[in-house]
């Protein structure tokens, strides 16, 4: 079987150039956004160095790069990537962005989540209401922050109203806007979004909402095969002073969409317009 | 925009990016196709030619392979082709030669089960001429596989189908990379997960005429082939 393998991959292989690259695991959040179609090319036109988005939950991005199959991760949990620093297969961390996750529901709100004083009250609103609450349960950043905030909430979500879809952030919205039901989503998703139906923001702020992105470089002794050369231009290269002024002048809908905070010497612009309880930080 | 518009727009603007994907996914899947045609084809054959024990069970094995979960396909080409794995030395995950594989594995058991069905009643009349001109295995198998051909070809038509449609596999072994493994059936995902839905549906009905005209251009060569052979 695996002769056979080898040999239908060498006939496979013939039929394409090798394409020699960058791998970065990351999340679909960032690349739902369309953040990665913005300052990728920017990248790439400066380095030369081609970079291919794989673009998972932040777990599966993080197994990803346990298994050697990628050059460098950019994921949003930071428990999970202190964890990963922690077992030696991530080498070096760096702060890249932040953006923050929104409380979205139906229009007219049956939980009164709009009324809501901390994202604590709002779990605790949609709970004790038993509205329909769709959960990405796909062990992504977005979903373990959500477990963390039932946690601080002193809940543990059950019954009929918490739907686990088990998908990506895209399809869970797809499945609360057709349900009228209340989810968690990183803004830049959600701004994007094409299909909100009666979805609207109905709480948002605070600093338990904060979403931070890190850039995790791997250890080349544990990791010999991998692109480190690459990897270290696109990290020096995100946060520098060009890498961070793409991040903050990518918007959409004329909303920006990631505030960038690897640097003090911020671009203007950054500066002025992080949204308040972002630059609080 | 309504659907229609929308297909009718992405395909007269000449998107040089939707061009690029439906070349990738015809490049794939027709890679596979013909990869698991030469290897599924003569096994199929020789499943019919050859009595041997344990014969039945591989008819029943590789019947119920045909319902293999592309999903499943995509996981197990993963953990072989994954640095961590016994083949990662090759570097090919994420690549389109992972994807041809993935959707190779995915059809040899479509190419070899339906190109049974179709070498068997050709078997039964050839089998006493076989016989009598002491044809070796391998020129009974071209024998068998030559007259059994437009049966071949329904075989392969079906094997393309599966592998242009499934998505399970090659989102995993591919992993959507824009511009290197993104094909029809991981746009429509990635777009649908963005909530464009009407874009995602204007891809499918493109990826449906995609198929619709592959399968004619075949067909069409089946009908040639035969009036050819009437007229002779």
């Amino acid at each position: 079987m695996t002769r056979l393998l080898m040999v239908l991959m060498l006939l496979a292989g013939s039929a394409f150039a090798d394409p020699g690259r960058l791998v970065l695991a990351s999340t679909t959040s960032t690349q739902n956004s369309g953040l990665y179609g913005h300052i990728l090319p920017i990248f790439e036109e400066q380095s030369g160095v081609q970079v291919d988005v794989v673009a998972v939950g932040t777990g599966q991005a993080l197994r990803i790069a346990r298994n050697g199959d990628a050059d460098l991760v950019l994921v949003h949990h930071r428990p999970s990537e202190d964890a990963f620093l922690a077992s030696g297969d991530g080498f070096q961390r760096f702060d890249v962005m932040v953006n923050d996750f929104v409380l979205v529901g139906p229009h007219n709100d049956p939980a009164s989540v709009r009324q809501a004083l901390s994202v604590e009250d709002a779990m605790r609103r949609i709970s004790r209401t038993a509205s329909p609450f769709v959960s990405r349960g796909d062990d992504s950043g977005t979903h373990l922050r959500e477990t963390e905030l039932w946690a601080s909430a002193g809940l543990s979500p059950q019954g009929e109203w918490y739907l686990d879809t088990g998908s990506g952030m895209g399809a869970s919205l797809n499945v609360a806007a057709s349900l009228d039901a209340y989810t968690l989503s990183d803004r830049g998703t959600w701004i994007s979004f094409g299909n909100k139906g009666d979805l609207e923001v109905v709480f948002e702020g605070g600093e338990a909402l904060l979403n931070p992105y890190g850039l995790i470089l791997l250890d080349p002794q544990r990791f010999p095969h991998l692109n480190h050369k690459g990897a270290i231009r696109f990290a020096e290269w995100i946060t520098s002073r060009d890498g961070q002024a793409a991040i903050a002048s990518y918007q959409k809908d004329g909303i920006f969409l990631f505030c960038p905070v690897a640097t003090l010497d911020l671009p203007e612009r950054a500066a002025g317009e992080c949204p308040a309880r972002l630059s609080e930080k | 925009m309504t659907t229609m518009e929308a297909v009718w727009h992405l395909l007269l603007s000449g998107d040089a990016e939707l061009w690029a994907i439906i070349a990738l996914s015809l490049k794939v899947s027709l890679t596979a196709v013909a990869l698991a045609t030469l290897i599924g084809a003569p096994l199929g054959a020789a499943l019919v030619l050859f009595r041997f024990p344990g014969r039945g069970l591989l008819i029943v094995i590789s019947s119920s392979l045909m319902a293999l979960p592309p999903v499943v396909v995509g996981l197990f080409v993963y953990l072989l082709l994954s640095r961590a794995g016994p083949l990662g030395s090759f570097g090919l995950l994420f690549t389109p030669q992972a994807m041809v594989v993935a959707q190779t594995i995915l059809i040899i058991p479509i190419i070899i089960a339906l190109t049974r069905e179709a070498v068997e009643p050709v078997y039964r009349d050839y089998r006493e001429f076989l016989l009598s001109v002491e044809a070796g295995p391998w020129m009974s198998l071209k024998t068998l596989l030559w007259d059994a051909r437009f049966g071949v070809i329904t075989a392969v038509l079906a094997g393309f189908g599966r592998a242009i449609a499934e998505v399970g596999a090659v989102i995993i072994v591919g992993g959507n990379i824009a511009g290197l493994t993104r094909v029809m059936t991981t746009t429509i995902a990635l777009e649908t997960s963005k909530g464009n839905l009407e874009l995602a549906l204007a891809l499918g009905i493109i990826l449906i005429a995609l198929a619709f005209l592959v399968n004619a251009a075949m067909q069409a060569v089946a009908q040639i082939g035969r009036r050819y052979q009437v007229a002779r």
